[in-house]
């Protein structure tokens, strides 16, 4: 029935074709790709804030092993004032970073520390370096990650903790990784997290779970910076409806008492 | 209608020269209503007010905005990120959409259980479809804005679909592409487009206000209202119903606002377009998925393809098909020309709309699965049943249902069936 069912959407047209192909290979891709396991997120539910203990350690994750290859360019150095990092700390995390600026009086461009104001700094300057220093592949940019996946958080936590060994007879060609939480489970991405990858400040043993999560924390705040003013006005917002809700009913049965 | 007496001598002053007053007071204030509504009938204003909603937003929206497709994506994180309550704003906006087509599509499938679109209605029923259409056309232009993956491919292959139109379909897609591919001048225009067509529906539902207003509205026992005991002034009774309705929709919608703010989108909109890679599983909206499933519905061997295979190709079939599901609509009032309005006296009718309903939702969850192994034939099947309702099973009904006996008067089922509970109803509310 598939294979058949293909060849007719294929007579459909040039559309059809690239959209039938398209969605066979989600078809497989879904088939065989494993549901990530539902963790327990500091930031869920109606009450949900991010544990700033984990996001200023998922953000020392992120620097010290993510920025290698991976760009946050939506997030600005000033935004981790956010999510507890003060001024002065701030101030020193961007200067780590140069970016071009200019051209000055002359007319020249120069490089310059980078100031909170300034987005993150990408690791290579375009698309076309970062394919050249990683085996062709784009390490994308994370800033809406945990939003841009089914399941983000899970999803992402997963990916980085389901390194595994291939199973027998499946091939892995040289430069790729074996996880069945990916699509086709071949990443290019080597296991990105090892055992005391990085030192935390506050002493926090660094198992490769806790900055899978530290790390996942951060980028789901990287990609939703809203979302505690979101649900603290979502809060106030439903209780003043439901009360007002509540009263309009009572004026409704009022007004209506006469005609019933 | 005499012109009411104002006591205020500036309102009286105004009103002799433009009697806007006296139009509000009829139509607002006087304006009789069957007095049996119950809150199925809340949906129409609804949909107005979310109407209003996405228009404020988006207004406020495309003052951040950049159509252009190196800084849409961009912009619209701005106004995530940077613009004060730049998240609230493009969050209503975004589940507003959502929130417009399922009141919409309640508000239809109430007129057309209550059998709202017979005479003298008809116009009325018309006016709503183009309404419809409209809508549809401004939230496929609207999802492309955000530059996402979605947009971008959702855009590529709806506009494709132009090309099966014989002899001139190539060159509306060009038209429409302003190019030879969706990119920058597609973004542009469907930019403007997006901000222009929300007025036209504004036009569009005065017309369908004046329209109903004519012969007022119809009511769940459908028969005509024969005199003033069986109406209600619209205000204050249905003014306080429907903020009552307000209410529980505000709560409803702003849940999904605060608190699940992507439940109807699709992950794949939160990474920018890329021209080059294809995403893996493209979809439209939840809104259009019936009809995408309907659109794919006529591969080249599907059984409701073959009477039409030697006219055209299955291509075009899917597109008109897609199409015709909702002009089926506009001849909806002759299709159906039971003399009963309401499905409550037609127990035959009333089974069938059910039938429908469900069909509507097996071509949403077709629409939403590849196209591939039993999904290919459940879609085909509810095709073919989606406009046999129309086509075959309404005429024959009209033709053969025997209908159950109508009531004399609204005001005598509400009487005698409400009076019992409408009288235990008001102690309670006393106490």
């Amino acid at each position: 029935m598939g294979r058949n069912s293909m060849k007719n959407i294929a007579a459909m047209g040039s559309v059809f074709l690239l959209g039938a192909a398209v969605l066979s290979n989600a078809a497989q891709a879904s088939g065989d790709v494993i549901k990530p396991p539902s963790r327990n997120w500091s930031f869920q539910g109606v009450f949900g804030t991010f544990d700033r203990g984990s996001l200023q350690r998922g953000f020392q994750v992120y620097n010290g092993v993510c920025a290698g290859c991976h760009s946050l360019r939506l997030v600005a150095y000033r935004n981790l004032m956010d999510i507890g990092f003060t001024e002065d700390q701030v101030t020193k995390i961007a200067a780590e970073k140069e970016v071009k600026d200019g051209p000055n009086d002359e007319g020249e461009m120069f490089d310059r520390p980078a100031r909170p104001s300034d987005r993150f700094v990408k690791p290579f300057p375009n698309e076309n370096a970062a394919r050249a220093a990683n085996n062709g592949a784009f390490p994308p940019d994370l800033s809406l990650m945990v939003k841009a996946r089914k399941d983000g958080a899970n999803y992402l936590h997963a990916l980085m903790t389901g390194y595994k060994e291939p199973p027998a007879g499946e091939k892995v060609p040289e430069g790729m990784a074996y996880n069945e939480y990916f699509p086709g489970k071949q990443i290019a991405m080597p296991s990105p997290l090892s055992e005391d990858g990085v030192e935390y400040t506050d002493k926090t043993k660094a198992t490769v779970a806790q900055m899978a999560s530290d790390v996942t924390t951060f980028l789901a705040w990287a990609a939703e910076p809203e979302l505690e003013a979101r649900k603290r006005l979502g809060v106030k917002v439903l209780l003043f409806l439901l009360v007002l809700t509540g009263l309009l009913y009572a004026v409704k049965r009022r007004i209506w008492a006469d005609v019933h | 209608m005499s012109a009411p007496e104002f006591k205020n001598p500036i309102v009286r002053w105004i009103d002799y020269r433009l009697p806007v007053f006296t139009f509000m007071q009829h139509e607002l204030h006087e304006y009789p209503t069957p007095k049996n509504l119950n809150y199925w009938w809340n949906f129409g204003s609804l949909a107005g007010i979310v109407l209003v909603i996405m228009i404020t937003t988006g207004i406020v929206l495309a003052m951040h905005y950049t159509p252009h497709t190196a800084f849409a994506f961009d912009s619209v994180e701005r106004i995530m990120r940077d613009v004060n309550y730049g998240w609230l704003i493009r969050y209503v906006h975004m589940n507003g959409g959502s929130a417009f087509f399922i009141v919409v599509y309640i508000h239809i499938f109430r007129g057309m259980y209550f059998g709202s679109y017979k005479s003298p209605r008809e116009l009325l029923w018309i006016l709503g479809v183009v309404i419809l259409f409209i809508m549809m056309a401004t939230a496929f232009l609207g999802y492309v804005l955000p530059w996402g993956q979605m947009s971008f491919w959702g855009a590529t292959v709806i506009t494709n679909l132009f090309s099966a139109i014989p002899l001139v379909g190539d060159w509306i897609v060009t038209l429409l592409w302003g190019g030879f591919s969706v990119d920058n001048p597609t973004l542009n225009r469907f930019f403007s487009l997006h901000y222009l067509m929300p007025f036209v529906l504004v036009g569009i539902i005065v017309l369908h206000i004046v329209a109903l207003h004519q012969h007022g509205s119809s009511n769940p026992i459908g028969i005509d209202t024969k005199g003033p005991q069986d109406q209600l002034p619209f205000h204050p009774y249905y003014t306080v119903k429907d903020l009552y309705g307000l209410g529980v929709f505000l709560v409803l919608f702003f849940f999904f606002v605060f608190f699940a703010p992507n439940f109807f989108g699709e992950p794949d909109n939160y990474i920018e377009a890329n021209p080059l890679q294809t995403p893996p599983h493209i979809v439209p909206e939840w809104y259009f998925l019936p009809f995408y499933a309907i659109l794919r519905a006529f591969t080249a061997d599907a059984f409701i393809y073959w009477p039409i295979s030697w006219l055209m190709s299955a291509k075009l079939a899917g597109v008109l098909a897609m199409f015709a599901a909702t002009m089926v609509l506009f001849v909806l009032p002759w299709l159906d020309w039971s003399p009963v309005r309401s499905a409550r006296y037609r127990p035959l009718y009333r089974q069938f709309f059910w039938l429908l309903f469900i069909d509507c939702f097996v071509l949403g969850w077709v629409g939403a699965n590849p196209p591939e192994g039993h999904f290919v034939i459940i879609g085909q099947v509810a095709t073919a049943y989606y406009f046999g309702h129309f086509i075959v099973i309404l005429p024959l009904l009209s033709m053969f249902e025997k209908t159950r006996p109508l009531p004399t008067s609204i005001s005598e089922p509400v009487l005698g069936g409400g009076a019992a509970a409408g009288a235990a109803a008001i102690p309670r509310e006393k106490a």
